[in-house]
């Protein structure tokens, strides 16, 4: 039986009194996508950034063991340089910074190839998109292909995606349900956020997450009938998450 | 040249003469210029080096003239009434010894509907006591457009005082873009003054880029009054200070008419122990003009930093990259 090579063991993050993530176990595989649901607000984006290693989400207690290693505490750089790589919700924007020239930042050299690949990938013509600023000048949903090729020309070990599809129109979901799944042909380990069901389909396995926990893992169709039938439902009754105190509102 | 009046360019095609030119062609690539434009005919070019004028070519509606200042010349550019000059200008001004004064007193005359463009490349390779002033009075006339794209090299030392400043008046429907930079090597001191009176339906872009290190001096100020109605401008400012520099930008705008909008636009990255001012004054006259102001100032956003680190840079990697691409974009 395949053994993950990362590993989310008892991951709690305490901001002030407000727990942010309480107690998380994942564990994920090679060539594998496991998608993350849950209301917005319940802790997805903050998993990603804690995995990542983002300044303000040092973990308060637990360990993510990268095969078999423990790097909790190391940081951004050295996380991406072993294979970790995350595609930001909201990319931010880079004056002057061709496309082409950030496409390209983790893929090594020579890149051009990868650069050229990742580009049709996400249906940016290279001839028109290369030299082109990650700037203003692109839509929202530009910047997203740009953010998506990224990590698509740099082939991590394990690639988190946070919410991929958002800013993305409706048309161009499929293509971008393909390119995540060419992502973990390629070997790469796919954390994917996402509230989209033509995105948690492909996937091969789920969790949902609600105020900071994992209430429950199995297949993504099992995950999706979870929170159609529990969370949903709790929500438009009261007006809270399922786990969530009414007072806490 | 057959008036010296109109001209002192000296004696072509003598040693010194050719000595000089190609010791200036080296500095004018330096700072990013391309010789061969010098060498072809269809182009109107300016060299000049020191106070000695080594090329003044002029080509039909593009007039250059030159005449001997003391420390420098006085340089009257005349663009006719309807030209559209199909390549851009070369100006190339350059103090080549470590030492020297440059004084150059320009004039440009754009005339109505006339469009041109300016490449000027200020070079000063190896400068440890050198003065450079540009004092430079451009009209541009009804409908005219002038863009003016400079680029400065000062080489390594940081010996070089600049000084340049113009006076621009814009008539009615007349645009103005300026793009100023020292991006490569020291800066020095440079001290930058620009005023512009713009008029009805006018268009003003200035963009300035300068990356300050060690112990260079950046000051930069920019006025513009929008007299006319429906008079735009846009000053935008990228300055990047490291070590023990020091940058102080002031920006005015003033909005007089019915519908003028004037934006400025400031972004200052601040390293080791360097100092960046900013002093964004706006002044409104017209209750139906707008003007706006935006300004970041300080250390490298977060996010940019970590989106960057992300993909495996580390963190100096990942400011040197952001203030590169800022800087030189």
């Amino acid at each position: 039986m395949e053994q993950p090579f990362l590993i989310v063991e008892n991951l709690s993050l305490q901001k002030g009194n407000r727990t942010i993530l309480n107690r998380i176990n994942l564990a994920f595989y090679p060539g594998k996508i496991h998608a993350l649901l849950g209301l917005n607000g319940s802790g997805k984006s903050s998993l990603a950034y804690t995995l990542m290693g983002c300044e303000g989400y040092t973990p308060t207690s637990g360990r993510i063991l990268l095969d078999g290693k423990d790097i909790t505490y190391t940081s951004i750089t050295e996380r991406a340089r072993l294979g970790i790589s995350l595609a930001w919700q909201e990319p931010v924007r880079f004056e002057g910074l061709p496309v082409g020239k950030y496409v390209g930042l983790g893929a090594g050299e020579p890149n051009r190839e990868k650069v050229l690949a990742a580009l049709e990938a996400v249906s940016l013509p290279p001839k028109s998109y290369g030299y082109r600023a990650v700037d203003q000048t692109l839509s929202g949903g530009e910047r997203k292909r740009v953010e998506l090729a990224a990590l698509f020309a740099m082939r991590p070990r394990f690639a988190i995606l946070d919410e991929p599809d958002s800013g993305i129109d409706a048309l161009s979901i499929k293509e971008i349900a393909r390119l995540i799944r060419q992502m973990a042909n390629q070997s790469s380990s796919v954390l994917l956020i996402t509230h989209r069901p033509e995105l948690v389909e492909i996937a091969d396995s789920a969790s949902l997450m609600c105020f900071g926990s994992i209430i429950f893992s199995g297949s993504p169709q099992e995950a999706t009938e979870y929170y159609r039938g529990r969370c949903e439902p709790h929500l438009s009754v009261l007006g809270s998450q399922p786990w969530q105190s009414p007072s806490d509102n | 040249m057959t008036n010296s009046t109109r001209s002192h360019a000296m004696q072509q095609q003598s040693p010194a003469w050719s000595g000089e030119l190609q010791a200036l062609m080296e500095a004018y690539q330096q700072a990013g210029g391309d010789p061969a434009s010098f060498q072809t005919p269809e182009v109107a070019t300016l060299a000049v080096s020191g106070d000695q004028v080594l090329v003044s070519h002029s080509i039909p509606g593009v007039h250059l003239h030159s005449q001997p200042i003391e420390n420098g010349v006085r340089v009257s550019v005349v663009v006719d009434e309807g030209t559209q000059v199909k390549h851009p200008v070369h100006l190339c001004f350059g103090v080549l010894p470590s030492e020297g004064v440059q004084q150059i007193e320009a004039d440009y005359q754009i005339g109505n509907h006339a469009q041109v463009q300016f490449l000027a490349h200020c070079s000063f390779p190896n400068a440890i006591k050198v003065e450079h002033r540009m004092n430079a009075r451009i009209h541009i006339g009804k409908n005219a457009s002038m863009t003016y794209i400079e680029e400065h090299y000062h080489g390594q030392n940081g010996g070089i005082e600049v000084y340049p400043v113009s006076d621009v008046v814009i008539e009615e429907g007349g645009q103005l873009t300026s793009n100023f930079n020292i991006t490569r090597g020291r800066v020095g001191k440079l001290v930058m003054d620009y005023h512009i009176e713009a008029g009805k339906d006018s268009l003003t872009e200035l963009v300035t880029k300068a990356f300050g290190s060690q112990d260079d001096h950046i000051r930069v100020q920019e006025s513009i009054r929008l007299n006319g109605e429906n008079a735009h401008s846009l000053t935008k400012t990228r300055i990047a200070v490291k070590d023990k520099a020091v940058s102080e930008v002031t920006t005015f705008t003033e909005g007089n008419a019915p519908r003028a909008r004037g934006h400025m636009d400031c972004t200052e990255i601040v390293r080791d122990e360097a100092i960046a001012h900013n002093n964004p004054i706006v002044k409104v006259t017209h209750a139906q003009a707008q003007v706006t102001h935006e300004a970041a100032i300080g250390t490298v956003n977060r996010r940019e930093l970590e989106t960057l680190m992300a993909r495996g840079l580390d963190e100096d990697e990942a400011v040197d990259l952001i203030i590169r691409a800022m800087i030189r974009g």
